[in-house]
């Protein structure tokens, strides 16, 4: 693409500031970059607990140029669905009202209000930063945590399958659901863009991979996050009015023999490294299922 | 009554100087530089800049040090140099 090409689609202005408290390699502070830059800056983030609530920074200073709510759990969909009816009452134009929240603090534990400001199609967008664990109080498995992996609750590998969360709040009928990685940051802000232009719910699903809670080495974030979409494990797609369509790298793995065998993704991270060859090869054949879904949703639409 | 509304402004280095968490120094050979920006882009903690002819310089009071840089550089521009 080079240099001109991802000038044209990323901005130089940056909104979250160096020196701020994430980890080295973090998958959030990306996610974050990409975020604000698509943006423009022109956004009230409500933040429930996460990594990010320690990445905002220590009280008094801030890691990032936009106000921020700092909220608990089970509140932030419906508190920006608040902040957004009020800034429409006031006349305020322009500015969006994001939710960013972790796995945990989506598919288990703010589901419920993610789902109603989803059913009244409130006009927010819901970033969920999904690094697959409960990471800030140190890796506990969540919902969205995949089969067979290490967390300190799942000494011996996750026995249940990961939520399919974005097909979830997608069944909400909202304009417009989108997957992405921090792999793809192109991606990411384009459908960033995409989705604002919407009134009403939007949802984006941004995988994470998070080297403290994976196990893996701190360069390795983009790696290893592009390697979970060219092995198949995540696939990036938007849905927009009910339509689906297969975006980026993802929009040439239908043909499975274009995809890399998962073991590719699964063996740089230490969470996976108890697996047997059959649990690698069950997840395998999951991810061939998964695609033989997708397809019939690409023959649909 | 005088109500306190605890507010905080934004401040690069809201977490002290975290260059000095690094243990590996990124440094850039700019004679292998093709300046394709992917260093920059992948930076997650915005400590690349770009200068005025869209050249990076690493910002070494803030570079944590992770390597993303390094690793994603593709022809291998950026050198990764244990800190003494
Ligand atoms: C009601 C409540 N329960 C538990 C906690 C403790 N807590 C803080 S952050 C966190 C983890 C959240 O996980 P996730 O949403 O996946 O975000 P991550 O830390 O992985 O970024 C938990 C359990 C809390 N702050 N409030
Ligand atoms: S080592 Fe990490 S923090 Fe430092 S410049 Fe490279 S990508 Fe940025
Ligand atoms: S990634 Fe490597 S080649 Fe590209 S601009 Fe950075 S140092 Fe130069
Ligand atoms: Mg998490």
């Amino acid at each position: 693409m080079g240099m001109k090409g991802i000038l044209r689609v990323v901005p130089k202005e940056e909104y979250l500031l160096p020196g701020n408290p994430s980890c080295p390699g973090c998958p959030a502070s990306l996610g974050l970059r990409y975020l604000l830059k698509a943006l423009g800056g022109k956004a009230i983030l409500v933040i429930p607990a996460s990594c990010t609530s320690i990445i905002v920074g220590p009280y008094p200073f801030s890691s990032l140029r936009v106000p921020v709510l700092n909220i608990a759990f089970a509140a932030a969909a419906s508190t920006a669905a608040g902040i957004s009816e009020a800034l429409k009452v006031k006349g305020k134009e322009g500015i969006q009202v994001v939710v960013w929240a972790g796995d945990g603090g989506t598919a288990d534990i703010g589901l419920q209000a993610l789902s109603g400001a989803a059913e009244r199609n409130s006009d927010i967008l819901y970033v969920c930063y999904d690094n697959e664990a409960y990471m800030n109080t140190g890796i506990q498995r969540s919902s969205l945590t995949p089969y067979g992996a290490w967390t300190t609750t799942t000494p011996k590998g996750k026995v249940e399958e990961k939520k399919n969360l974005p097909m979830i709040v997608a069944e909400h009928k909202v304009p417009y659901v989108a997957t992405a990685s921090v792999g793809y940051p192109i991606d990411l802000i384009l459908k960033v863009r995409k989705a604002i232009k919407y009134r009403g719910f939007k949802y984006i699903h941004l995988h994470a991979p998070c080297p403290y809670g994976w196990r893996f080495p701190a360069n390795k974030t983009v790696e290893v996050a592009k390697l979970a979409v060219k092995t198949g494990i995540w696939v990036l797609y938007e849905i927009e009015n009910g339509k689906f369509r297969l975006t980026s790298l993802s929009s040439s793995l239908i043909d499975p023999s274009k995809r890399l065998p998962v073991n590719k993704y699964l063996k740089l991270q230490g969470r996976f490294k108890h697996l047997s060859e059959e649990d690698i090869s069950r997840i395998q054949e999951r991810v061939n299922t998964m695609w033989d879904e997708l397809m019939r949703l690409v023959k649909e639409s | 009554m005088r109500v306190i509304t605890p507010i905080a402004k934004p401040k690069e280095g809201s977490a002290g100087l975290t260059g000095k968490w690094r243990i590996f120094k990124p440094v850039i050979n700019y004679s292998k530089c093709n300046n394709c920006g992917l260093c920059w882009l992948y930076c997650p903690e915005a400590a690349i800049t770009l200068d005025g002819k869209n050249v990076p310089k690493i910002v070494y009071e803030y570079c944590k040090g992770c390597g993303i840089c390094a690793n994603e550089c593709p022809v291998r521009a950026i050198d990764l140099i244990k800190e003494e």
